[in-house]
């Protein structure tokens, strides 16, 4: 199991307040006994990643020691410990992808943002993972940024949809 | 919605409904995976079109899920005719709805062609032609997100039957009689499974519904969820009603958002229409289902990992016995089953176990959903008897290799399957079959191989999957996996050392009979397999130093053939690393020690002179 480390880039994010934080866990609808990966999903869906200190809040909460919390935290590649850019871009690595020509899209992403799996950009915009599978095969190669996909992929569309989504937030 | 108290109100409603339909014609876009290619915007388009022209009483658009043959995205189908309409953009909307709609003209230049071939209707298309589409009847068809659309087309019709009509252990015959087979990979008998977990001891019992679909190459459970929730559904309820769950659970992977919406959404709408919650139909069955969603690891498609998962722990796999039958979720009598065999439930049902066992061969019954890609044609769902061949599905379905190259094989069952050689083309699929021929069925990912795959570096690609994506809880796997990989890595880079390859099956063995679960126990396959078929591409790797298929980047090089070479220079703008010279108009030439290898030449040339060695 690989837990992807954030860019050091991204480290000069402010972590959300106290009562941001608290609010958020008021507003979580969990049982305490087995839907913590559901509680999880749902504050990094409202803070982009896991802040040390909700992690201890829910730990004091549900009673369940910080330490199972951190183990379940790194055990699964889509929870984060940093924040990260703002659109995940995840270049899939599959078995179909990889036959026709994933890699050469994924180095055409790298090298079109600077940086490498597991990293953000500089300005906090974009952030590279690459995945398994994406389920997406007959659209081989594939990626997707945040909810949509894009599918087959050359190096030439990838830099335009990379430019695409930069012009769009600038 | 209404809430609907008996099997009688239930067929009253689905006979309203039924009354209301018209002679509409019905513009079915596929919004599920032709999404990445723009569907949604065809769909608005096509809208924005009918109301102009003021033609809703004459036509509607529905947002349905997946057509299958998903190299035609992004697909349409025009129903009642049934015409299939490919590669469709939103500046097509107004001609189809000037055209097609209203004036029932085919347009030809967005039919199926094969050569000089126009095939305007969808049951005529080669693709369709030679399947059987029985659990993907309504996908494609109905909008997945209409409750009503569902009911029209039969939906849970089989579950009302089974729990207003039928004694669980009735139920349980009926499945035990049909010999549906487990379609997540082992090929378990599920009729088996389904009385173990009745007869188990404790209270509340579980249901489960796999949907963690993590094969690199598989997409038929995101098919089936994105484009027919309710199916999936209704095959629950009558799981629960014949084991005796109070409870079930559906864990579907994150990387699903399509499948994770209208599932939710289906679930909502059975349950405010009487279908799941307390005293279904007004029966004394209760049952309702909840929604997980898997965090990326890939492990937790493992019963026991799932459990520990659907628990909130970290998704470790753990030893059986006891099996999840007698100790799962909370320790209580637990039923796993994948989307694919749930989806099956309701037409075993409907038809009677005798019936549904009229399809498939002696040991495997029903169909089988595969999910085909790679270097193949018409790249999308499959769905066939047990028993297809190979040559049918990649052939006569597939439409064989693109620019017609040569087969080389089928990797079946994923991570954990094999790659099957063209001597196995027409040996008929079903599981012992394919156990036979060293792979798995799998969950039915089925990737097509031609002579530019490297068979050393494909098993290399899986190695390198099941060792990221091993949990790390027992040695075999974590270790053994990885000195495989290393194994591999080099002989791709050319640094192989004589009696790797022993020193692979050796390992691979170990790592088969002595893992913990699941992934473990399959790891090595891939590299078993080719091992067993591509010996000699194992062997030109260790010994030449040379890559067959001409893949592996630093055993390759590559030359431009002076004879073929125009001048053009297109492929000295392509290079990065200025590795290649010329005049204008005169045969160029690539410097192998400033040549990386990265293949950017070799597919802009357009007179074919640069070629691989």
């Amino acid at each position: 199991m690989v837990m992807v480390e954030a860019s050091t880039q991204a480290a000069g994010a402010a972590d959300p307040s106290e009562s941001e934080i608290e609010s958020v866990l008021d507003s979580i609808d969990y049982s305490p006994e087995s839907n913590l990966i559901g509680a999880l999903q749902e504050i990094q869906a409202k803070f982009g990643y896991l802040p040390r200190s909700a992690l201890e809040k829910i730990s004091q909460r549900t009673k369940i020691p910080l330490s199972r919390i951190y183990g379940v935290v790194t055990f699964y590649a889509q929870f984060y410990t940093e924040p990260r850019g703002r659109h995940t871009i995840l270049c899939c690595r599959g078995t179909a992808c990889h036959v026709k020509g994933a890699p050469r899209v994924i180095d055409t992403v790298r090298q079109e943002l600077g940086i490498d799996e597991g990293e953000s950009t500089p300005d906090l915009l974009f952030y590279l993972e690459t995945i398994a599978c994406l389920g997406t095969c007959f659209l081989a190669p594939v990626m997707m940024i945040d909810n949509e996909y894009f599918g087959n992929l050359t190096p030439r569309k990838v830099e335009s949809i990379l430019r695409r989504y930069r012009a769009q937030s600038t | 919605m209404k809430h609907i108290e008996s099997l009688q109100a239930l067929e009253e409603f689905r006979t309203q409904l039924a009354a209301r339909s018209s002679d509409q014609i019905v513009i079915r876009v596929c919004s599920t995976g032709c999404r990445a290619l723009g569907a949604l915007d065809v769909c608005e388009a096509l809208e924005n079109e009918i109301e102009k022209r003021a033609l809703e009483s004459r036509a509607q658009v529905v947002r349905a899920g997946c057509h299958g043959l998903c190299a035609a995205a992004v697909a349409v189908v025009i129903d009642p005719q049934g015409i299939f309409y490919q590669g469709v953009s939103a500046s097509d909307a107004t001609e189809i709805v000037e055209r097609t709609v209203l004036r029932g003209e085919i347009l030809d230049r967005l039919c199926w062609t094969i050569g000089e071939h126009t095939i305007p209707l969808q049951r005529d298309i080669p693709f369709y032609k030679h399947q059987q589409r029985l659990i993907l009847r309504n996908c494609g068809i109905v909008d997945p997100t209409s409750f009503e659309d569902a009911i029209v087309h039969g939906a849970y019709a089989a579950a009302a039957k089974a729990i207003a009509a039928s004694l669980p252990e009735d139920v349980i015959h009926e499945v035990l009689d049909s010999g549906l087979r487990g379609r997540g990979g082992a090929g378990f008998p599920t009729g088996r499974k389904w009385q173990f977990a009745r007869a188990a001891q404790g209270e509340p019992k579980y249901i489960i519904c796999n949907a963690d679909e993590g094969d690199p190459g598989a997409f038929m459970d995101r098919a089936l969820l994105e484009g027919d929730p309710h199916l999936v559904i209704e095959g629950m309820i009558v799981g629960a009603y014949a084991i005796g769950a109070s409870k079930g659970f559906i864990y579907v992977r994150a990387e699903y958002p399509i499948a994770v919406e209208h599932t939710r959404l289906a679930i909502e709408q059975a349950r405010e229409a009487g279908l799941l919650g307390e005293n279904i139909l007004g029966t004394n069955f209760s049952f309702d289902i909840e929604m997980r969603m898997g965090a990326g690891a890939f492990v937790c498609g493992e019963e026991t990992a799932l459990i520990a998962s659907v628990e909130g722990k970290r998704g470790m796999p753990r030893s059986r016995p006891p099996f999840p039958a007698n100790s799962g979720i909370y320790g209580k009598p637990t039923n796993i089953n994948n989307v694919e065999t749930w989806a099956n439930i309701p037409r075993i049902i409907k038809q009677g176990a005798a019936e549904y066992a009229k399809v498939g061969t002696d040991g495997s019954k029903g169909t089988k959903i595969f999910a085909l890609a790679g270097k193949v044609r018409n790249t999308g769902l499959v769905e066939v008897p047990m028993g297809a061949t190979l040559r049918q599905i990649v052939f006569d379905i597939g439409g064989g290799i693109p620019e017609d190259r040569e087969f080389k094989a089928v990797q079946m069952g994923g991570p954990s399957g094999g790659c099957v050689p063209d001597e196995y083309l027409d040996l008929p699929i079903d599981y012992d079959s394919v156990k036979k021929a060293g792979a798995i069925m799998g969950s039915g990912g089925l990737i097509v191989m031609d002579n530019t795959t490297c068979m050393v570096d494909i098993a290399r690609f899986f190695t390198d999957f099941v060792q990221s994506e091993s949990c790390g809880k027992c040695v075999p796997c974590r270790i053994g996996t990885k000195r495989m990989l290393d194994i591999l890595t080099r002989l791709c880079q050319g640094e192989g050392q004589p009696g790797d390859v022993e020193r692979l099956e050796r390992l691979g063995e170990t790592v088969l009979v002595a893992s913990l679960c699941g992934l473990g126990q399959t790891a090595p396959n891939p590299v078993l397999s080719t091992i067993r078929y591509f010996r000699d591409e194992y062997d030109a790797h260790v010994n030449e130093k040379r890559c067959p298929a001409g893949s592996c980047q630093p055993l390759i090089r590559y030359r431009i053939v002076p004879e073929k070479c125009i001048g053009c220079g297109v492929c000295l703008k392509a290079c990065a690393v200025n590795a290649i010279s010329g005049e204008k108009k005169q045969p160029h030439s690539i410097d192998p020690d400033i040549c990386i290898r990265c293949g950017a030449c070799h597919e802009k040339c357009r007179s074919e002179a640069i070629v691989v060695e």
